[in-house]
């Protein structure tokens, strides 16, 4: 009962060519950005599993956003598609010339959720956002989402601005992923604990094959929870997961032998850096995640801090119960 | 002679018809713009000098459209003078018998002047053509020059010929020969980095112009050019990374001793490693260790790279840094400070 809970529908729609499966292969199939072009058109939905954190599986819903698919979608295979959904994401495309239809076909996409799904998270993601001169993106984005929250009806929803050729992708799939992980409170707080054991600046967890923050800890913020913190990059977590990523596809393309074995060998266990003003490491922490520890500089107090994080992992188990 | 005691950076100076790809050269290689970012880039008729923080310096030159160099009122030598290599852009998708021309005409005129200038080719633009297309443009345009040269006179002039694109690594192998040449010292460093990597059991060793993804000196162990690639990627990760937590603190913290060069090193799941360590303010040496035995033992490697900096460090002394870097005047630079002391 409790694995049956824990594996989520997760619906993705939006119109043809928005950008769904491109996503989807880079977050989840290890494609890089340019490689997606080679993707055809989804037919009907094609259905993946995306096991995130051991006990959390994502049941990938990729429904083909042709007309035809989204009718039958709305109608025949209407209660199909829409029972038991716990996540909408549904992907605008900023580049689309047919905003008022695209909205009215999202508006009828919220209603059939809300009739079989009341208490399903919708997430949207304005995409294509790259194709945006830069000074102008926070303002269209603003006025597209305040066109889209129109057309919610009343369900509780989330926007991000997207692109696959930028940090922006990871950072609104972590966003969506992070609602969803169980224990989160737990986690965080055994973090925070761990953190100030070992006088660390900051703490950020990262699920392994996907890279996505899982969750982070920053003891130069004011407690509580608030936003602020003394690094001034806010966008650093999703900066991360987009260039380990990218690292680990050129080691990938290099390593030699059968496909599937050179990116489990892309794989690394440990990275270090250590600076004047600050030292770091990424490591492999439990079976899904890697942990980033920013701790003060300091040659030997790095070293400790290196050991103790691995030493640090049954304990992690054992309170947070993440890996059952 | 100049050559030799040539005080300043490296200089390289970039010319070639408009639109070959100068530019796009530039920004990849200096500026760390992506490939395909380069299709919007404006077109300059200037001459452009970067300031930037580079072992070398790099000047771009526009052609048709600016002055005609080799014009008697134009002073050549304030142009030529302090430039170790002359870099000439093909574009190989189009019609290049006008670039051919312009610079069979430049060779014979250094080669009066600045005989030690190495003009270096670039046959540019390769990535979209097939394998026999690319080598048939290549052969093809070694033999123009030539022959050109050859019926000038000319013999064994310093031109060399490379195939580039920025859509790959070509481009910075490429700049990578050019500069070698240029280092008078290359085949000291090459020893260093030898050693360092029979001693401490490593597969390569490159010392980087750290900015730019250029190798200045490798050990001379043949590789392919993927471990090139896992080595100058990993720059760009580690200055992307560090430059998300170097910002300064309020109240600097510190748990103890540390050293002052950035190290850096990744441990992959096959046990290969990768390892950095910063040298000087734009140097930095990345090696590959793929012994696994040797990846162990941590301290003989720093050891190891320790004595290589030190070596380094005196080579460069030695070379260019003792008399305070910058060339500030133009021309003959004649009035060198150990040159005055000699003949006092
Ligand atoms: N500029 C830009 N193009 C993108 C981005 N994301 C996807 N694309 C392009 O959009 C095209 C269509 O993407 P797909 O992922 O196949 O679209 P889809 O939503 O799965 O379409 P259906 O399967 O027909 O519903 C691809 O050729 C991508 O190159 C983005 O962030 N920026
Ligand atoms: N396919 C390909 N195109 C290139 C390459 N280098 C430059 N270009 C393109 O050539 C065009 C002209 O480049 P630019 O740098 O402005 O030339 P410049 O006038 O010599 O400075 C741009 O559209 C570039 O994108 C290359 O290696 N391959
Ligand atoms: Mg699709
Ligand atoms: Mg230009």
């Amino acid at each position: 009962m409790d694995a049956r809970k824990r594996k989520k529908k997760v619906l993705l729609m939006g119109k043809s060519g928005s950008g769904k499966s491109s996503m989807r292969s880079i977050i989840f199939s290890n494609y890089v950005a340019k490689d997606v072009r080679r993707l055809g058109a989804t037919i009907d939905v094609e259905h993946s599993h995306a096991r995130f954190m051991g006990n959390l599986t994502l049941n990938l819903w990729d429904c083909g956003g042709q007309d035809a698919f989204m009718d039958s979608y709305l109608n025949s295979q209407r209660e199909n598609v829409f029972t038991n959904a716990q996540v909408l994401i549904y992907v605008f495309d900023i580049e689309s010339r047919e905003v008022d239809r695209d909205l009215d076909t999202y508006s009828a996409v919220i209603s059939a959720l809300k009739q079989f799904s009341p208490s399903a998270m919708v997430f949207c993601l304005v995409h294509k956002m790259d194709l945006v001169q830069a000074e102008h993106r926070e303002r269209i984005y603003e006025e597209r989402c305040r066109m889209i929250l129109t057309q919610s009806d009343s369900m509780s929803v989330e926007t991000f601005a997207s692109s696959i050729w930028d940090q922006t992708l990871y950072k609104a799939w972590a966003g969506i992923v992070h609602k969803m992980i169980p224990n989160l409170s737990i986690i965080e707080r055994f973090l925070r604990a761990f953190a100030e054991q070992i006088s660390a600046e900051e703490i950020v967890l990262f699920e392994r094959s996907t890279f996505l923050t899982v969750t982070s800890v920053d003891t130069t913020a004011p407690k509580s929870t608030s936003e602020e913190t003394a690094n001034p990059n806010p966008d650093r977590h999703e900066r991360i997961s987009n260039i380990m990523k990218s690292y680990k596809h050129t080691v990938a393309k290099s390593t030699k032998g059968p496909s599937s074995s050179s990116v489990s060998a892309a794989g690394f266990v440990l990275y270090k850096v250590q600076t004047p003003s600050f030292n770091a490491f990424l490591a492999r922490f439990t079976e899904n995640t890697y942990i980033a520890v920013v701790v003060p500089p300091g040659e030997a107090a790095f070293n400790c801090a290196v050991l103790n994080t691995m030493m640090a992992k049954g304990a992690f188990l054992k309170k947070t119960g993440v890996e059952g | 002679m100049a050559k030799n005691t040539r005080q300043a950076k490296p200089r390289l100076l970039l010319m070639g018809q408009r639109r070959s790809g100068k530019s796009s050269i530039t920004s990849v290689v200096f500026h760390k713009m992506e490939p395909q970012e380069t299709l919007f880039l404006e077109s300059t008729t200037r001459i452009q000098k970067d300031i930037m923080n580079s072992f070398m310096d790099f000047q771009v030159w526009d052609f048709p459209g600016q002055l005609d160099y080799f014009d008697s009122t134009f002073d050549t030598t304030q142009i030529f003078a302090d430039i170790g290599a002359l870099i000439w852009v093909i574009d190989a998708q189009d019609e290049y018998s006008d670039s051919l021309a312009r610079l069979t005409t430049t060779i014979i005129n250094l080669q009066n002047t600045f005989p030690h200038i190495n003009v270096e080719v670039f046959v540019h633009k390769t990535d979209s053509l097939n394998e026999d297309f690319r080598s048939d443009i290549f052969q093809d345009v070694v033999q123009r020059v030539g022959d050109d040269l050859n019926d000038a006179g000319y013999i064994n002039p310093n031109v060399s010929y490379h195939l580039t694109s920025i859509y790959d690594s070509s481009i910075f192998e490429a700049l990578s020969s050019v500069i070698q040449k240029l280092i008078p010292e290359l085949d000291v460093l090459q020893n260093l980095l030898d050693t360092l990597i029979n001693n401490s059991g490593m597969t390569k060793a490159y010392l980087f112009d750290i900015l730019s993804k250029i190798y200045v000196a490798s050990d001379t162990r043949p590789v392919d050019s993927d471990i090139y690639e896992i080595c100058a990627n990993y720059i760009d990760l580690t200055v992307d990374f560090t430059d998300l937590y170097n910002y300064p603190r309020d109240d600097p913290k510190s748990l103890g001793e540390q050293m002052e060069e950035v190290e850096s090193s990744m441990t992959f799941e096959d046990g290969k490693m990768v390892y950095l360590k910063e040298m000087n303010k734009h140097l930095c040496l990345v090696t590959v260790i793929q012994n696994k035995e040797a990846k162990d033992k941590k301290g003989l490697i720093d050891y190891n790279v320790h004595i290589f900096q030190d070596a380094l460090k005196a080579v460069f002394e030695r070379a260019w840094e003792k008399t305070g870097g910058e060339v500030t005047g133009e021309g003959q630079s004649s009035a060198r400070p150990e040159q005055n002391s000699l003949e006092t």
